[in-house]
C-alpha cells in the first residue's frame, strides 16, 4: 500500500447561502490548492461528491467544474454521494500509483428545498417512498426502538446534545418540545449550506507539501440493507465492520469526528466504533450543529486532518454516513508522523 | 430459483404490473451573485458580461467564474446590443409549452460585440432561408413598460443590414487553442 495523506483543507458552512455552487466552491478549491502551492495543472486526479436532488437541477455537478478550472482537460470523476466517498475513490486512484496528488471536494445547499422531504426520495420506491416518511420521523422511529430496548436513555441523548452545544443544561434539553417524539429539537441536526475541499498526496510528495501530513492509515466503507424493515435500527453493523477493517481499535484514539446528525446516531456510532469517553468528540459541534448534506462526511475528515496538522491529535477517526438511518458508513483513520 | 408461493386469497387476483408514485418537490432557487447582477441590469436594458482576471475574456451571461481557469470574475462590463450569429438552427416542430413561438423559428448562438462566448437566443424578422453564420444582428427589446429583471426583455435578434462577419471569424471560429481569447 502507498502512504496517502490529507495535506490541506478548506471549509465553509453557513445556515443559508445565496451563492451558487460554483461561487461557493471557487474560493475553497483555490484556498486548498494555494495552501500547498499547487495549481490545477499539478493535480493528478480530481473527484467530487454532490447531489442533483439538493440543487434541484440535473447534472449540477458539471457546472461546479467551472470552479476547478478544467481546461486543458483534467482527469476527473464524480460520485452522487458524500464527498467522503469521493475521497475514497481518489485514495484508490492514488493506490494504483499513476498519480501522486488529488483534489477532492463536495458541497451541498439544502436551503433551497425541504431536506427532510427530499431525503424521502432515497427510500425504497415501492413500499416506503410513496408514504413520504420525512427524515426526522424515521429517526424518531429509530429513537423509540433504542429507548424502549434500553440501548440508550433520555439522559444519554441529552448529554450528547449538551456536548455538541445544542443546549447548555440538561434542564434546557428536557424542557424542549418534541420534534419527532421521542426526539427533541436538540436531538436533530441543524442544516447548513456548505462546502469543503481537500488535497491528498502520496508518499514523499505529501512530505514536500506540508510539515505534518495527516496520513490515512486505514479507510473502509460498508453498507447495510436498504429496507429499514430488515435492519436492527439500534445498531450499525456496517459501521462496526468498516471501523474494524480501518483498524480503529488497534491503538488509542485522540479525536473522533463522527457524522452523527442525530444524538441517537452518536450513541450507536460510539458503541459500534468502540470509542470511549477518553476520546475528544467534534469540539466544534460537528454534524448535530451544522449538517451539510453531501459534505458532512468529508467535513469530518477535514476536521480530523486539521487536528492532526495542528498537532492537537496524533491519531484521529473520521466517519461519514449515507442513506437512511446510518445505512452506509465510511471510517477513516488519520495519523501524524 | 425457488418457486414463489402466493397466499390463497391473492391467487386469482390480477398481478401488479406497475405502480404510480407521484413525486413533487419545491425549491426556492437563488440565482447567485453574478446572475443577480446580470438579471437586475436587464431591467435597465443593460447586458452585463463577466471579465476574466486572467486575460480579460468576456463571458455572457456571467456565471461568476472564468470556467477555463477556475477563478472568480468580479468585474463586469456592459456589452453592446449588437452582435452576430455564430451558429443557428431552424426548428419546424412545436415545443410543448412554447405557444408563443411561430413555426418555423430560428434559435442561434449570438456572439455580442465585445463578448468571447455566445449565448442562445432567437433570430426574427428574417426568412429562415436567409439566416446564415456571420449575420449581423441587433436586439429587439420589449417596450419599456414591459421590462423586468429577465433576459426575456429581448424578444429576438434582427438583421442590421451590415456586412456579415467573415465565416472564418464568426462564432467560435475566432477561438484559439480550443477556447476563447480576449
Amino acid at each position: 500500500m502507498r502512504d496517502v495523506a490529507v495535506v490541506s483543507t478548506a471549509t465553509r458552512q453557513e445556515p443559508k447561502m445565496l451563492d451558487t455552487e460554483p461561487e461557493l466552491m471557487i474560493p475553497l478549491i483555490n484556498d486548498a490548492r494555494d495552501a500547498v502551492g499547487l495549481t490545477q495543472a499539478d493535480i493528478g486526479f480530481t473527484c467530487s461528491g454532490s447531489s442533483d436532488f439538493l440543487a434541484g437541477q440535473a447534472f449540477s455537478f458539471v457546472m461546479t467544474l467551472d470552479a476547478v478550472g478544467p481546461v486543458p482537460p483534467i482527469a476527473e470523476s464524480h460520485v452522487e454521494m458524500d464527498g467522503a466517498w469521493a475521497l475514497y475513490e481518489a485514495w484508490v486512484k492514488l493506490q494504483i500509483g499513476e498519480v501522486d496528488t488529488a483534489l477532492v471536494y463536495s458541497y451541498g445547499k439544502p436551503s433551497p428545498g425541504s431536506l427532510r422531504d427530499v431525503l424521502s426520495t432515497q427510500l425504497d420506491p415501492y413500499h416506503l417512498a410513496p408514504l413520504w416518511p420525512d427524515a426526522f420521523a424515521l429517526a424518531g422511529l429509530q429513537a423509540r426502538n433504542m429507548l424502549d430496548s434500553g440501548v440508550t436513555t433520555t439522559d444519554e441523548l441529552g448529554a450528547v446534545a449538551e456536548r455538541a452545544g445544542k443546549v447548555s443544561t440538561m434542564d434546557e434539553y428536557l424542557a424542549q418540545p418534541m420534534l419527532a417524539d421521542p426526539l427533541r429539537a436538540a436531538d436533530c441536526p441543524s442544516s447548513a449550506d456548505g462546502g469543503v475541499a481537500v488535497v491528498l498526496a502520496a508518499g514523499d510528495r505529501a512530505n514536500e507539501l506540508t510539515d505534518r501530513p495527516a496520513w490515512i492509515t486505514g479507510i473502509d466503507h460498508r453498507i447495510d440493507a436498504h429496507h429499514l424493515g430488515v435492519r436492527d435500527l439500534t445498531r450499525a453493523p456496517s459501521a462496526a465492520l468498516a471501523a474494524e477493517k480501518a483498524g480503529v481499535g488497534t491503538d488509542k484514539v485522540d479525536r473522533a469526528e463522527l457524522h452523527s446528525a442525530f444524538t441517537t446516531h452518536d450513541v450507536i456510532l460510539r458503541r459500534d466504533l468502540g470509542l470511549g469517553d477518553e476520546v475528544e468528540y467534534s469540539p466544534e459541534g460537528g454534524a448535530l450543529t451544522a449538517d451539510t448534506m453531501m459534505a458532512s462526511g468529508l467535513l469530518r475528515i477535514a476536521a480530523a486532518a486539521d487536528a492532526i496538522a495542528l498537532g492537537t491529535a496524533d491519531r484521529a477517526v473520521a466517519h461519514a454516513a449515507a442513506g437512511p438511518l446510518l445505512q452506509q458508513n465510511l471510517v477513516c483513520v488519520l495519523e501524524g508522523a | 430459483m425457488s418457486e414463489i408461493s402466493i397466499p390463497e386469497s391473492l391467487r386469482d387476483l390480477e398481478p401488479v404490473q406497475s405502480i404510480r408514485t407521484p413525486i413533487r418537490m419545491e425549491y426556492t432557487y437563488t440565482p447567485g451573485v453574478a446572475a443577480q447582477a446580470y438579471l437586475k441590469s436587464f431591467a435597465d436594458k443593460k447586458i452585463l458580461g463577466g471579465v476574466s482576471p486572467v486575460d480579460g475574456a468576456v463571458f455572457v451571461p456571467p456565471r461568476g467564474v472564468d470556467p477555463r481557469h477556475g477563478v472568480a470574475t468580479t468585474d463586469y462590463v456592459e456589452l453592446a446590443h449588437t452582435g452576430h450569429v455564430g451558429s443557428y438552427c431552424v426548428t419546424k416542430v412545436p415545443i410543448p409549452g412554447r405557444d408563443d413561438l411561430t413555426l418555423p423559428y430560428i434559435s442561434a448562438w449570438i456572439f455580442l460585440d465585445g463578448a468571447n462566448i455566445g449565448f442562445l437566443s432567437l433570430v426574427g424578422d428574417i426568412d429562415p432561408a436567409d439566416c446564415r453564420i456571420g449575420l449581423r444582428v441587433e436586439a429587439v427589446w420589449k417596450d419599456d413598460d414591459e421590462l423586468g429583471k429577465t433576459a426575456e426583455n429581448i424578444r429576438w435578434w434582427r438583421p442590421t443590414g451590415e456586412p456579415d462577419v467573415p465565416f472564418e471569424r464568426a462564432g467560435v471560429r475566432s477561438w484559439q487553442d480550443g477556447g476563447p481569447r480576449a
